[in-house]
């Protein structure tokens, strides 16, 4: 039932929210996430977005099937964009449907805390004055973002 | 088997993949990491803080401990920064 793409070109959020909902009555609530390229310094020229393929699709496919086995969820698309992508452009959208809001809420929130610890991607900054930076480094708080969802807590 | 590298373990090791003949002994994901810590002083750098690389069994995550006979593609990485 999910949809997962990994792809290097941007993607339309409001169309993919709204396909969701297209043609049904049951759906009574879309909640779509969507992540952007950020720059805090004013430095950035873009984010490289290094990705596993395969098991990129794969990581986000398990993610949505841990979400659809969770909660009675309506539909599920999830996009990664991998390659060069500058401040202001979409990285990532997760968009779900259900029949009421609390569902949908929930698991925007669980797959994106799943896709940012679990899907195997990589950025690095491209800065402006043409110098590589560092790879971007995991942060802890996603982890225990993340560790909320664990089965302990059902 | 097959080695994969991605991000800062791929740039240290200087190669995404390789073909490798694993000795009888390494029989884990760690024994794996051990072995090739001990290559050369590329791999040595990438595996420097053997805890903060990531594998992955035939794109499954693996731990340590996961044994990995059978598997066609080994791969290590850096904790994942994407979303």
């Amino acid at each position: 039932m999910a949809t997962v793409r990994v792809q290097r070109e941007d993607f339309d959020a409001g169309a993919e929210a709204a396909a969701l909902a297209r043609g049904r009555a049951d759906v009574g609530a879309v909640v779509s996430f969507v992540g952007f390229c950020r720059d805090d310094g004013g430095r950035l020229a873009a984010l490289e977005l290094e990705h596993y393929p395969g098991m990129a699709e794969a990581e986000m496919a398990r993610a949505a099937a841990e979400a659809e086995a969770r909660w009675p969820l309506l539909g599920v698309t999830a996009i990664h964009r991998f390659g060069r992508i500058a401040p202001g452009e979409q990285i990532v959208l997760v968009a779900v449907a259900s029949a009421h809001r609390g569902e949908a809420f929930a698991a925007a929130e669980m797959l994106m805390d799943f896709l940012k610890t679990r899907a195997p991607f990589w950025k690095r900054a491209l800065m402006r004055d043409g110098t590589v930076g560092g790879w971007v480094e995991a942060r802890e708080a996603d982890d225990a973002s993340a560790a909320r969802w664990s089965a302990a807590d059902r | 088997m097959k080695l994969i590298y991605f991000a800062w373990v791929r740039e240290r090791v200087g190669k995404g993949e390789e073909e490798l003949d694993l000795p009888p002994d390494v029989v884990t994901v760690g024994d794996l990491i051990a072995w090739l810590a001990s290559r050369g002083e590329e791999y040595a750098y990438a595996f420097e803080k053997p805890m903060a690389v990531r594998a992955a069994l035939d794109k499954v995550h693996a731990g340590r401990g996961a044994a990995i006979a059978g598997a066609k593609e080994v791969a290590f990485f850096p904790p994942m920064t994407g979303g």
